[in-house]
């Protein structure tokens, strides 16, 4: 039974991902005209609320070129994979709970290293179109994305771990400590956000950089290299990019949403007595506090879009080696020692 | 259960068969940016078995290691590189046979050693794949051999920033 519940959760959590992702589109340009003092698309329907389908009907008529000496597999295959290894990245994230189960198509008992291990996999998308396209501006493109990946792969490994031990440490015995949902569970009472202050800023910052978003957006600075690493796609395998892009507005928040903010913890559960509530009042609840804060997330991402500008490759370089790679290895000590004396106090 | 063990055995076969796939591909492709994305697909391969196995740690470690730190490392490289076609043809020499030989040899003692592993049910208590016995084998029975294993890892690290340092001193 259990199964077939987690099956038929997919298909909504995928309609609504690829929604957010359209609306992503038109929420970013719809801020950044405001940061800039501009009104941003409102021509198409109420408030250009209809924009996000204009723009997919512009790229479906578009003619779809591959280059001539394009490795036309893989320049087929890139696009596919990096949409791909964006949306599965959900499938662990907990949306709700209600009663004893959570609203969640799969809760693995190693749903962390399971996030760690898709984003570590989603640079393939980047850097294969930019090999396969067959072009100078791609392939630096493409070299950026895996240099830049790798680098900032190790603070949010270490961030990660940080959290690990502090649910280890807050979790009953014997719990799955890897599981997406014991980290949120044991952030009831006070979330990671607060005890973890330091992980959290570096998770944040990696995870911006793994997203390649402005200030980290080196992959595709198009004032040096044209287009980066889609400069040669076009019609619906670039819509694929853009919609990776817009797919990194929503999924990007919701993981800091989970690991850092409590996910779908809301303040004051145990004066409201939420866990008493009907399953349907649970799950409006927990989904709300979810998107609200993953929405607040999102728009942070935009506000520093619009605010910094873009760093130059040795800044990138600097920032992740000598400076996150040292503080969270410090952080990651301090928190152990931290836990470890939580948990002597609580045993005895 | 019976239900259980006929998907198992359809994913042994199914990642076995792509598994092979990904490392006969390894070997033949002339591509190396196709031989090293066959490697990718082994290695997910064996992620699937081990995810079959019950041994979801190992197969995120593979996942999280191999497929997504070192092989994207080895695609950078192969990029910077910019290789072409390998065009060489087959020749057998005495280092080739000596290769062959220690593979072989290799392999024998690889059987020999997993000896006992080897009638392992399908789907049985599989639970040394874990977190908590890798873990605590780690951190009790070999923490020696762990301890040196990292020291020898950072001497190699250290090794490598040297040798890369003192090329650059002589250029400029």
């Amino acid at each position: 039974m259990e199964l077939y519940s987690q099956i038929l959760l997919i298909f909504p959590v995928l309609l609504v991902l690829i929604t957010l992702a359209a609306y992503g589109s038109y929420a970013e340009r719809r801020v950044a005209a405001a940061f800039q003092q501009r009104v941003g698309p409102n021509r198409v329907g109420p408030f250009g609320l209809l924009q996000p389908l204009a723009d997919v009907l512009k790229l479906m008529i578009k003619e779809d070129v591959t280059p001539a000496n394009a490795d036309k597999l893989l320049h087929f295959l890139s696009p596919i994979i990096s949409v791909a290894t964006a949306m599965i990245m959900f499938g662990v994230i907990p949306l709700a709970k209600f009663g004893d189960s959570f609203l969640v198509i799969s809760d693995v008992n190693i749903g962390i290293l399971y996030l760690l291990g898709v984003t570590s996999v989603s640079v393939y998308g980047i850097t294969l179109a930019g090999w396969a396209s067959n072009g100078k501006y791609s392939l630096l493109g493409g070299l950026r994305a895996s240099a830049q990946m790798i680098s900032y792969e190790l603070p949010l490994g270490l961030a990660v771990v940080s959290v690990i031990i502090l649910t280890n440490a807050r979790m009953p015995m014997g719990s799955d400590f890897l599981s997406v949902t014991s980290i949120v569970e044991a952030q009831r009472g006070a979330w990671n956000l607060f005890i973890n202050p330091l992980g959290f800023i570096i998770f944040y910052i990696c995870v911006l950089a793994e997203s390649a978003r402005t200030p980290f957006d080196l992959v595709e600075a198009e004032q040096e290299l044209v287009g980066g690493f889609h400069t040669e796609y076009s019609s619906l395998k670039f819509g694929m990019f853009m919609v990776v892009e817009f797919l990194h507005l929503v999924i990007p928040p919701a993981i800091i949403t989970t690991v850092f903010l409590g996910g779908y913890l809301g303040p004051f559960e145990g004066a409201l007595g939420v866990a008493q509530w009907g399953n349907t009042a649970q799950i409006l609840w927990g989904l709300g506090w979810f998107l609200t804060k993953t929405f607040t997330i999102a728009f942070t991402f935009m506000w520093i879009r619009w605010t910094l500008p873009r760093f130059k490759y040795n800044q990138l370089m600097d920032l992740g080696w000598k400076r996150l790679l040292p503080l969270a290895l410090i952080n990651l000590v301090v928190v152990a020692i931290g836990a470890a004396i939580y948990v002597f106090q609580t045993a005895g | 259960m019976e239900a259980a063990t006929t998907i198992q055995t359809v994913l042994f076969w199914t990642f076995s068969v792509l598994g092979l796939a990904g490392a006969v591909g390894l070997l033949f492709n002339r591509n190396a940016v196709y031989a090293a994305l066959s490697l990718v697909l082994n290695f997910f391969s064996i992620a699937g078995l081990y995810l079959s196995l019950g041994a979801e740690f190992l197969a995120a470690v593979q996942i999280l290691v191999y497929a997504g730190a070192i092989m994207v490392l080895f695609l950078f490289v192969i990029m910077l590189l910019n290789m072409q076609e390998e065009k060489g043809v087959f020749t057998f020499d005495i280092r080739r046979g000596a290769a062959f030989i220690l593979g072989f040899a290799f392999v024998a003692e690889m059987m020999v050693v997993l000896k006992g592993f080897w009638n392992h049910e399908a789907g049985g208590e599989f639970t040394y794949g874990k977190v908590e016995p890798i873990g605590r084998a780690l951190l009790t029975d070999y923490l020696f051999p762990f301890e040196m294993i990292s020291i020898v890892l950072i001497a190699a690290l250290i090794g490598a920033i040297l040798v890369a340092r003192r090329h650059t001193h002589q250029e400029g």
